[in-house]
């Protein structure tokens, strides 16, 4: 840590104490971690079920739970360190949708081998980010807009590509194509570990917790997406590349939308053009949950993996508690004002203690 | 705070002196559950073990369709004494998660829909792994029999639309219109692709946002505004065609309205003329069937069909039936 950039609100290592303050020191800066209340928020919610639901415990259901909270994971990390930045994404639910409809439509289109739509699947996701970010620099209104535009075209250019270029409004199988079975094994293949099927997104996903961990807390674009978020013009002032750094965090998303999309086409051969609408927001929930501040300048990778972690066992965890179904988004949302309070709750003891 | 308790109180008082003498000689909640009570009743006619059946649908929040596909399904489940478990998503990947979920549950046998066969194809594949009987309803009936499920209970999307064709050739229309609610539905595309088979004169698209009866108003009032010669609206769901009405009124238009579905409305309006006829697939059947043929299946191998889709529909209801419908649609089991 020798930048000359400032540092925000993020828990210092303290310099070397006496042994019995290394212990006291050491429980505070766990304590002003951004997951911490999320956390406790996830172990109890896991407990709950452990409790209510009898068939919650078994390593299939759990593998299922693991499966169900990657899928909302994998955007949820990209999303976290974009709020971190202090912009929102509302476009990131259907840039998934886009992403896998532009893959299979291109290799079934050219009859080319698959892994030529993936690749040409990346540049155009990743321009897409892109546009959002330099909308966003360029012409001062807020990300809410701005990727709120960019959410309705996306959603209008599924359907009317998939409609134009195919007649229906999904996309042609590609199963029987050259290359989809190594591509499937890349992005929606299941492991067996222990004669229990391990879904390959979860790897996938604890790969992007590390590396947006290591980003955050480790490297020189951690801080300054720190800095974005916590106070674009004192950044911009010390000489932050606010305008680069932004961008960047739209295209995070984007890079994020394209694994899960490529996920969404291996796994099913087919795309659905309509679909995607909503997610945006259960991706902010789940890093709001793991501790994210809606303000910007505040939050973690891990925190959002738990977040997701905890929107997945609720979701599964409803079913097979065999409640109804009909309350589901009722619970999410007490879920999600509880953890928040919970959250504030945490954070505001941990500044006290400090 | 004091204040805030005065008020309250003075609510609460109010809302008890309404509930005393503003009741209503007609219609309510005390008429529902009169008719109810007349309605099939509940005990299980079976002493057959306990199993647990799982139905996942592609349904999204508050469907009125599937909750009467879910009322026969349960009557089903309460003769049968079957324990049965209800869950729909309209995200392809999550309903696949539903599945996966009811797999690991174990249960007894599963009813799901294929709306999106190839996403739920690895779900019911590994159902079939773990022993569990399938059955699929409603929508799939061409991937059912290769995804291995016993039976598909459904009406052929193509097939009705096709009925919906020979019908208004039949009332001489000439210009139809095909109203679309749900942009990116298969399903509803060969509804309209099987009208445009059969159907003589000229058929056209129109497609709104079903999540907006507002929106699917406006859209269809400029649409007879703009072309005077259509002569036959098509809605793909019965709470579009009353919508469709209040359109034509506001356009001045003299066009017939007929649609896919039913619900209370459609038979009272059938019954007094401002819809022509509507076709049903009966989602009571689907639901009760699917449940009952998982049970004939554990209690004795039975399988229906042999091999092909079991049809619900297409049947075609025109004025002549909306007596008796009446009763039944309000009831919540047609």
């Amino acid at each position: 840590m020798s930048e000359t950039f400032p540092q925000v609100s993020r828990p210092q290592p303290e310099p070397p104490a006496a042994p019995a303050r290394a212990y006291a020191s050491r429980l505070r800066t766990l304590l002003a971690r951004p997951e911490l209340g999320s956390v406790v928020g996830a172990v109890a919610v896991f407990a709950f079920f452990a409790l209510t639901a009898d068939s919650f415990l078994r390593a299939a259901s759990l593998s299922t739970v693991l499966y169900a909270s990657s899928t909302i994971g994998i955007m949820a990390v990209p999303v976290a360190l974009l709020m971190i930045g202090g912009e929102f994404d509302l476009s990131a639910g259907v840039l998934v949708t886009s992403s896998a409809l532009v893959s299979s439509m291109v290799s079934y289109q050219a009859t080319a081998n698959v892994w030529v739509g993936i690749a040409v699947s990346l540049p155009v996701t990743l321009a897409v980010g892109a546009f959002n970010g330099f909308l966003l620099t360029r012409t001062k209104l807020p990300s809410f807009i701005i990727t709120l535009g960019t959410f309705l075209m996306l959603t209008g250019m599924n359907l009317g590509f998939t409609k134009l270029i195919g007649a229906t409004v999904s996309t042609k199988s590609i199963a029987d194509m050259d290359g989809f079975p190594a591509a499937r094994a890349v992005f929606a293949s299941t492991l067996t570990v222990g004669g229990v099927g391990v879904k390959v997104t979860i790897l996938w996903w604890l790969g992007l917790v590390a590396l947006a961990s290591w980003v955050l807390l480790r490297t020189r674009a951690g801080n300054w997406i720190f800095a974005v978020g916590g106070n674009r013009e004192a950044a911009r002032a010390v000489g932050v590349p606010v305008t680069r750094t932004r961008i960047g965090l739209y295209m995070g998303v984007a890079l994020g939308a394209w694994i899960s999309g490529q996920h969404l086409l291996f796994a099913y051969d087919v795309v659905q053009s309509g679909e995607g609408v909503g997610n945006e927001l259960i991706y902010i929930i789940a890093a709001v949950i793991g501790g994210c501040l809606i303000t910007g300048g505040y939050g973690s990778a891990v925190g959002s993996a738990i977040g997701a972690l905890i929107f997945g066992m609720t979701s599964k965890g409803i079913v097979f508690a065999e409640w109804n179904p009909d309350w589901f988004k009722f619970f999410l949302g007490a879920m999600l004002l509880l953890a928040t309070l919970l959250n504030a709750w945490v954070r505001k003891r941990a500044e006290a203690t400090r | 705070m004091a204040r805030f308790r005065t008020w309250v109180g003075i609510a609460l008082a109010g809302a008890l002196t309404l509930s005393l003498v503003g009741c209503s000689s007609a219609g309510g909640k005390r008429a529902e559950d009169a008719r109810k009570a007349a309605a099939a009743g509940g005990r299980a006619a079976v002493d057959t073990p306990r199993w647990t059946f799982a139905m996942i649908t592609h349904s999204g929040d508050g469907d009125t369709f599937w909750d009467i596909v879910q009322s026969g399904a349960e009557q089903a489940a309460l003769k049968d004494n079957v324990n049965f478990l209800y869950s729909h998503d309209d995200e392809a990947q999550q309903q696949a998660q539903l599945v996966d979920a009811a797999v690991d549950k174990k249960v007894d046998g599963i009813i799901v829909t294929l709306a999106k066969p190839d996403a739920l194809k690895a779900a019911v594949a590994r159902a079939g792994k773990a022993g569990i009987p399938v059955i699929t309803v409603n929508s799939g009936s061409g991937e059912s029999a290769r995804f291995g499920a016993l039976t598909h209970v459904g009406q052929d999307e193509t097939v009705a639309g096709e009925a919906v064709g020979e019908e208004l050739n039949r009332r001489g229309r000439e210009r139809a219109l095909c109203v679309l609610h749900e942009q990116g539905n298969v399903g509803h595309e060969q509804r309209c692709d099987g009208v445009e088979k059969t159907f003589d004169g000229t058929l056209q698209r129109l497609y709104v946002n079903g999540t907006s009866m507002p929106d699917v108003q406006s859209a269809l009032e400029a649409k007879l505004q703009t072309d005077r010669l259509v002569d036959a609206v098509v809605t793909l769901g019965a709470p579009y065609a009353d919508t469709a009405v209040k359109a034509r009124q506001g356009a001045g238009s003299d066009a017939e309205i007929d649609t896919f579905d039913l619900n209370a409305k459609v038979a009272a309006g059938l019954e007094d003329g401002s819809l022509g006829f509507a076709v049903d697939q009966q989602p009571y059947l689907q639901g009760y069937e699917a449940v009952d043929l998982l049970w004939l299946y554990k209690y004795n191998a039975d399988v229906l069909g042999g091999g092909r889709p079991v049809l619900t529909g297409p049947q075609i209801l025109t004025k002549d039936d909306a007596a008796a419908l009446a009763a039944y649609t309000k009831r919540g089991t047609r």
